[in-house]
């Protein structure tokens, strides 16, 4: 009980004060991760800290191994049987990569938001529902009062009450996405992965999705991988700089993007602005 | 220089829509020669009796098509029941758990399977399936059985339908993106729910088809049944005795038909019947898969 107000007191100092950052500890930590597809090295020894309660930016040219390292976070990089992944990946304790873990389980810890809205082919409900049962609530009440709670947290309930039972694809690509949202955080991830998570979508409807990260930082620890420097600038509070499956520059936003080091950064800088 | 875009437009346009009302008229005037050709049976007796009557003697005059409906509805409905089953679960194999390497090398085969001529098929059929239902699974079973029978044709009719339902399927499956099975898998789905919950039921509009085609032409499928299946004018329903389906009694008598009255005109009345079946078959998959989209 201790334990529990202390921590939501932490997570109120982080809240309040938005520029004072105070250093969060990390909680998932990347060790020498190399992925092999063949003789192509895409990700080269990477090592990384995310920290806690942060939105951390994965910024970089396309294929410079931002998707698949967000992918070996949540091991759907086992869906691909060429990829050879070493090294190790601590979340909170165990390492994902060296674990016989239940790898649902794992997952389930790590929401992912693709690059396109993907529904599930059944209803908006059972979309929101379906990692609720898959971790086997049965309660209906349960079930409704969540899919409502997390619609509302995306702020798509008013848009979809009276729809639930429809199928998603009469959404537009804007609303599916935070419906993708709604059902990942349904499962109460301690991660969000967004893979850029805005690419498909409008102006207005990428605004709110950004507005939604910087709320939701507050409850989870979210991993944004972009390839547009003004959002990284936007929402980073932590800037990793990829360049061919290596990691170039990280750190503090105002640092790396101010001040950058390499020749690689400073390019893509002058290029993206 | 404009004017002859302009022509060659127009040509190509016409031709375009020649070639698409050939197209679509086809069945249509394929199924009414039949019925001109068919019609000399109706004037004898109704269509009613015709296709419920089981009496078959031609040169007497009696046209009962029924034993040959239902031979053919019969081995239909084993080979699909055999073939189905297999090919989804191949399918989603091939697809969804298999390695690199084995679907390289399994494409090939398929296609190797779905090009093998039917009378090959037959052939086979006579070798191995009309032994092996006569003289191992009847006695085990302690009933008799010929060999040639419903139950031959329906086996060797699901191989021949296996490789061409499979790479249906196989196509179906592959349009599904990978992007929704990684949706399922981070919910926290395993491998199997994913399949279950939203592979195969994103693709419920394409089994469905697949299915309504590789039905559609097993119940046309000839010669190699023709061969295995006994060709006897009865009605049963065990499976171990022969039947006579549409197909195999106008390839049968295709040579003799001038020489009893009629017998031409119940012919054509047999490839009529075997058209409207066909018909109806895809108009009910047709029905399935709307209804399937609409939800
Ligand atoms: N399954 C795979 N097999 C082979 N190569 C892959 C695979 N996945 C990714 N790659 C390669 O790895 C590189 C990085 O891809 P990706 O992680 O998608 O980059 P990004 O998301 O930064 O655009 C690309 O060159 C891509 O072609
Ligand atoms: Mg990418």
């Amino acid at each position: 009980m201790n334990i529990k107000v202390s921590e939501t007191a932490t997570e109120q100092l982080v809240i309040a004060p938005e520029l004072k950052l105070k250093k969060q500890p990390s909680i998932l930590r990347i060790k020498n991760l190399n992925v092999f597809a063949g003789n192509h090295h895409i990700l080269k020894n990477i090592n990384l800290e995310i920290p806690k309660n942060r939105i951390t930016v994965l910024l970089g040219p396309s294929g410079c191994g931002k998707t698949t390292l967000l992918k070996s976070m949540n091991k759907l990089t086992d869906l691909y049987k060429e990829l050879k992944v070493s090294g190790q990946i601590y979340i909170e304790k165990d390492d994902i990569l060296n674990t016989n873990k239940n790898i649902p389980n794992i997952r389930q810890k790590m929401g992912l938001l693709s690059q396109k809205p993907y529904p599930l082919p059944v209803s908006i409900y059972k979309n929101v529902a379906y990692g609720i049962k898959l971790k086997g609530v049965r309660d209906k009440k349960l079930i409704d009062y969540n899919v409502e709670k997390k619609l509302k947290e995306v702020g798509l309930w008013d848009e979809v009450k009276d729809r639930l039972h429809l199928s998603p694809e009469s959404l537009s690509i804007g609303q599916q996405q935070r419906l993708c949202l709604a059902r990942g955080l349904a499962v109460k991830p301690h991660f969000i992965l967004a893979d850029e998570p805005t690419s498909a979508l409008d102006p207005v409807s990428s605004k709110i999705i950004e507005n939604l990260f910087r709320e939701l930082k507050k409850h989870y620890t979210i991993i944004l991988v972009t390839h547009v420097l003004r959002q990284a600038q936007r929402l980073a509070d932590n800037v990793v700089f990829m360049n061919y499956g290596e990691i170039i520059e990280q750190g503090n936003p105002e640092k790396v993007f101010k001040y950058p080091r390499s020749s690689q950064m400073k390019e893509y800088m002058v290029e993206g602005n | 220089m404009i004017l002859k875009r302009v022509v060659f437009d127009w040509l190509s346009r016409t031709w375009m829509i020649t070639a698409l009302a050939i197209i679509l008229s086809l069945p249509l005037t394929i199924g009414i020669a039949l019925y001109f050709k068919a019609n000399p049976l109706f004037e004898m007796q109704s269509l009613a009796r015709l296709i419920s009557s089981s009496d078959w003697s031609p040169s007497e005059g009696d046209f009962g098509f029924l034993p040959f409906i239902f031979s053919s509805l019969y081995v239909t409905l084993l080979s699909f029941l055999f073939a189905a089953p297999v090919c989804l679960f191949a399918a989603i194999y091939l697809t969804q758990f298999a390695s690199k390497r084995l679907i390289q090398v399994m494409h090939p085969v398929i296609d190797i399977l779905a090009g093998i001529p039917s009378v090959i098929y037959g052939m086979w059929g006579i070798l191995i399936i009309v032994p092996f239902v006569g003289d191992v699974l009847a006695p085990v079973l302690n009933i008799k059985s010929p060999g040639y029978s419903i139950l031959a044709g329906g086996i060797v009719l699901a191989l021949m339908c296996i490789p061409y339902m499979l790479n249906m399927l196989i196509e179906t499956f592959n349009t599904v993106p990978i992007g929704l099975k990684e949706a399922a898998l981070s919910l926290g789905a395993t491998r199997w729910e994913s399949v279950k919950h939203v592979i195969i039921r994103k693709s419920y509009p394409g089994i469905i088809s697949s299915y309504g085609l590789g039905i559609a032409k097993a119940f046309g499928e000839t010669l190699a049944v023709m061969m295995v299946v006994g060709n006897m004018v009865q009605l049963t329903f065990n499976p171990f005795e022969a039947g006579y389906p549409l197909p195999a009694l106008i390839a049968n008598n295709y040579g003799e038909m001038l020489s009893i009255p009629r017998y031409d005109s119940a012919l054509m009345f047999a490839a009529l019947i075997l058209l409207i079946v066909i018909l109806i078959i895809n108009l009910i998959f047709r029905y399935f898969i709307y209804q399937t989209q609409k939800q």
